[in-house]
């Protein structure tokens, strides 16, 4: 992938997944495919109405059904478990598995059935008879955040979980003294990352051992933490099975509520139990939605498009419980300049709880969003100075030469070539000829725009976004481990700590540990530990794990390395430095003949104990936990942190046309530049980039969780939620750029959420672009046909009129 | 009711209730769980298996409809244990997945196109897999693969295994 001369022997080379075996064979252990003897199954009641308090919920009618096990209603449970951890100081604003006394949203879980399938669970389902009174309700987040709104928790007095102004640098200075100013307003419309696996959980209670065993679907920090607490479990009587394959996640699985509900049950019941989310569980009550955010934004700048301050006021309308949603807020603090140099930016922050479904964390945790309005900020500056919006970027951009770069808000950028990756992508695509190709469509009749985004993928995530909005949590270390075991033939198994949702980290791994070894990844066994033989994860999440996992195991192939030099050195009776590693060998660098074979080491290590360093352990075994590269600090008392390490970057190039008849969008050209430093497999990130892309076309122009003014939810299936399948994503032409980070061991950098951060921004560049002949912009996302067509018709009405 | 099914070349007989899908059949009674449930309301196409030659959605046919049918699931498709189809090969050559979820209905899908045409464009790929979802890989990766097997297919002079 890159120019520069190999410097590795398997990084950065093509190489297979290691994974891939098992799943193009049917063979993927997923929660679904997993049966305990005697295991039991649970389906839903949910909740017609967007608010209602619950009069009486009535199973005796199921209960005599055959083969019902069990029903089970909010009281019991609350009363039974903890609370559900909340990430923000809004104590009154609790959370259990089941709706406990109202009911908050439509599809909202009421009670649970426990049967011997799941059909006739949701046979005696259908029987549970829940009585309602009907309370008021709003869906709106701008409704919501009004003094006079009807609050989803009344006990805590008002919709506003999180309302915070921050302000770096001389903001108002900044404004006052630029020439020119703008502003704009603009939504990222509800949807989210919708894997085509819903969440799954089966657990099982042994009462004589006391442990309770979990298999999930999961992609979650802390997980095993958050079940034992809810539970009133010590931690080391949950056992949860990280061998599970996730199918697919993005960020949203974490189906703590669900986990916590089927637990209970088990333990409650004595039996396995288990329960996977249908679509319609998964699409309204699943709680996995992801945000939706109301900007408005000001923006000063001077007559070149130099943007000197920004202030931006994101509303989040987070749903009906504060789940750890409005962190999604925080984390764009970490890079809300983008790649730009803006000097000063006022950022107010405000949740709101709404009658509607609850959050989860969405692939890039809310910055794509925040991209989305900078991108926007962007154009706008281009259109209003009559620039060309790449020049205007180009101006506005942090140049090589000056990195490490502190931005206002207290993080220092890593690394970056903006300016280069942007040449080459324009080079690639030939923006010429780009623009041709627009102008040779708009003169055919169709409306046809071309879109830029240049965006930051904050990676290495960590969580300083919890003590930068809740001051009362001041928690901050966020590391991931390896293990690595060499056993007593020489066979090599390494040890992480976490699930996997299709990230290859089994590869990452392998990988990593055969390069620092020089041995064959192929060779090395990646196993999953289960939490009662763990060490420290805080999982996938935040495009972390090249950094961490990659570091983790790095760090402790080094450490091994290291042990089986010194026992060289001792039996060779020879200094350490006096020896060479060649692909496991121990030589002499003066006397090549002095040495030692991978299998001689191995042998020392395990079963010639008088041969070994006085002191030092027999076995080959060691292990690292990796810290957040410059991660752990508390915020500042002037709300500066240093959020995630690396920043990967992206700039997208697209050609849409539109048909003005029906208002159908269509890609003509999509070009991505792509910078996340080394690249530790290239089918991997190439595959995530592409992935996120085609999810970013989802969010820019299809998927939404539409809602009516009666707080019904209009888009619950596939029918309605429309993903983007073969058709709707075109051929895409992909750069890249290799600057490693210096914070890294390989200089690699995060690529999870890649794609995604720009493509939603590109598109709707694209859009406003191709109908600003008519004198219209889109100020919404997602742009479907209908929202287009309608506004395309109404401007040419209005043009008729003229 | 009992039911006679021809799965993978081998007869099976269950007893199902005539409500019960094939695929809650072939995953629940049969325990071949390379098919998946993922919307079960016929539109993500994990769940895809070939009848007749034909793939299809499991989620929307009834065990019962499958009497008298041959089907073939992901479990059919590999030549010997370890040993992967020419296709599936090709699928871990490019990478053609992440999570693995929709993998076996794509490579389903994807086999019953090369069955039927050796040299595929790269719009009648897109049209033979447009009915599965893919949620992780933008499909680049999906297509590549149909196209190196399709590439690989036609320099061997025997077909792939099984042709159903």
């Amino acid at each position: 992938m890159s120019a520069a001369p190999r410097k590795f022997r398997y990084i950065s080379s093509d190489r297979r997944v290691l994974e891939d075996r098992r799943f193009v064979v049917g063979k993927g252990n997923f929660v679904a495919d997993i049966v305990r003897p005697n295991m039991k199954h649970v389906a839903l009641v949910f909740s017609p109405h967007p608010a209602a308090r619950i009069v009486k919920v009535d199973g005796s009618e199921a209960l005599k059904m055959p083969g019902v096990q069990y029903v089970l209603a909010g009281d019991e449970l609350a009363a039974a478990i903890q609370p559900m951890p909340n990430g923000m100081p809004t104590p009154e604003v609790k959370r259990y598995p089941l709706a406990v006394g109202q009911a908050r949203y439509v599809g909202e879980w009421i009670a649970a059935v426990v049967a011997d399938t799941r059909a006739l669970a949701e046979d005696a389902a259908e029987k549970v008879k829940v009585e309602y009174e009907p309370l008021p309700f709003v869906v709106d987040g701008k409704e919501a955040f009004k003094k006079d709104a009807p609050p989803v928790h009344p006990a805590h007095g008002s919709n506003i979980l999180l309302d915070k102004t921050f302000v770096w640098g001389d903001v108002e200075g900044d404004f006052a003294a630029s020439p020119r100013k703008i502003s704009f307003s603009q939504k990222w419309g509800r949807s989210s990352t919708v894997p085509i696996e819903t969440f799954g959980v089966i657990a099982e209670w042994d009462a004589w051992r006391e442990v309770l065993d979990v298999w999930a679907s999961i992609q979650m920090p802390k997980y095993a933490d958050q079940i034992a607490g809810s539970m009133r479990l010590p931690m080391n009587a949950v056992r949860v099975h990280q061998d599970v394959d996730v199918g697919g996640s993005y960020g949203v699985k974490r189906g703590i509520k669900q986990t916590v509900l089927v637990c209970y049950l088990a333990k409650k019941l004595n039996m396995p139990v288990r329960l996977i989310e249908d679509r319609l569980d998964n699409m309204r009550g699943g709680d996995a939605h992801g945000p939706e955010r109301n900007f408005d934004v000001e923006i000063a700048f001077d007559d070149s498009g130099i943007i000197r301050s920004m202030k931006m006021e994101a509303l989040d309308n987070v749903g009906a419980y504060a789940g750890r949603s409005p962190f999604q807020l925080g984390k764009p603090i970490g890079a809300i300049v983008g790649p730009y140099k803006i000097k000063s930016v006022q950022y107010r922050a405000i949740a709101v709880t709404s009658n509607k479904t609850v959050q989860e964390a969405v692939r890039a945790f809310g910055q794509s969003p925040t991209n989305y309005t900078i991108e926007r900020a962007l154009d706008e500056v281009a259109w209003a100075l009559n620039l060309d919006r790449l020049e205007v970027r180009r101006r506005n951009f942090i140049q090589p030469h000056e990195f490490p770069y502190l931005i206002p808000s207290g993080t220092t950028y890593d690394s970056g070539d903006y300016p280069g990756l942007v040449n080459k992508v324009a080079k690639h695509a030939d923006l010429d000829a780009v623009y041709a190709e627009r102008d040779r469509l708009r003169a055919e009749g169709l409306l046809a725009g071309v879109g830029f985004a240049s965006c930051l993928e904050p990676s290495g995530g960590n969580s300083a976004f919890e003590p930068l909005l809740n001051r009362q949590n001041k928690t901050t270390t966020w590391m991931d481990s390896c293990r690595i075991a060499v056993d007593a033939l020489g066979t090599i198994t390494a040890t992480m700590h976490t699930t996997s949702a299709g990230q290859g980290h089994e590869t990452l791994v392998a990988t990593v540990v055969g390069e620092a070894l020089e041995i064959a990844p192929e060779k090395i066994r990646v196993s999953r530990a289960h939490t009662l033989d763990v060490m420290p994860s805080n999982s996938p999440v935040g495009s972390r794990m090249a950094i961490m996992l990659g570091g983790a195991a790095f760090h402790a192939a080094n450490k091994l390395k290291h042990k089986m030099m010194t026992i060289a050195a001792h039996d060779l009776g020879v200094s350490l430095d006096d020896l060479v590693w060649n692909e496991g060998t121990v030589s002499g660098k003066k006397n090549p003949d002095q040495k030692l074979t991978w299998n001689d080491i191995v042998l020392i290590a395990h079963r010639h104990y008088y041969r070994m360093p006085e002191d030092m352990e027999p076995g080959l075994t060691t292990q690292h936990v990796m810290q957040v590269p410059n991660g752990g600090k508390l915020p500042t008392d002037d709300d500066r942190i240093q959020m995630y390490p690396c920043f990967s970057f992206e700039f997208h190039v697209v050609l849409m046309s539109i048909d003005p008849d029906i208002g159908k969008p269509e890609f003509r050209r999509y070009v991505i530049g792509h910078d996340c430093g080394t690249v530790i497999n290239p089918k991997i990130v190439h595959g995530m980039t592409m992935g996120g892309i085609a999810h970013g076309i989802g969010a820019a122009l299809l998927e939404e969780f539409a809602y009516d003014d009666q707080g019904q939810l209009l888009t619950q299936s596939f029918m309605d939620y429309l993903l983007p399948s073969a058709h709707e994503v075109p051929k895409i032409e992909a750069v890249h750029q290799v600057t490693p980070s210096p914070l890294t061991v390989f200089g690699q950098k995060g690529s999870g959420e890649s794609g995604y951060l720009g493509a939603p921004a590109a598109i709707s560049s694209a859009i406003n672009d191709a109908l600003r002949p008519l004198g219209i912009k889109m100020n919404s996302l997602p742009l479907k046909i209908t929202k287009l067509g309608d506004a395309i018709a109404a401007a040419r009405a209005k043009e008729a009129k003229q | 009711m009992r039911t006679e099914l021809k799965i993978n070349g081998k007869s099976h007989v269950v007893d199902v209730e005539p409500r019960k899908s094939l695929l809650d059949c072939l995953r629940e009674d049969l325990r071949l769980v390379g098919a998946h449930a993922g919307c079960e309301h016929g539109v993500c196409g994990a769940c895809t298996v070939i009848v007749d030659g034909t793939p299809v959605r499991s989620c929307l046919m009834l065990a019962v409809q499958a009497e008298g049918s041959e089907v073939v699931t992901i479990e059919g498709i590999a030549p010997a244990p370890g040993e992967l189809s020419i296709l599936q090969d090709a699928f871990c050559e490019t990478h053609g997945m992440q999570c693995g979820f929709c993998t076996p209905g794509m490579i389903l899908a994807a086999h019953a196109l090369l069955r039927d045409n050796q040299e595929p464009t790269r719009e009648e790929i897109v049209e033979a897999i447009s009915g599965n979802i893919c949620r992780c890989t933008g499909y680049d990766q999906i297509i590549e693969a149909v196209a190196l097997a399709a590439r690989r297919m036609r320099g061997r002079n025997a077909p792939d295994q099984v042709s159903a």
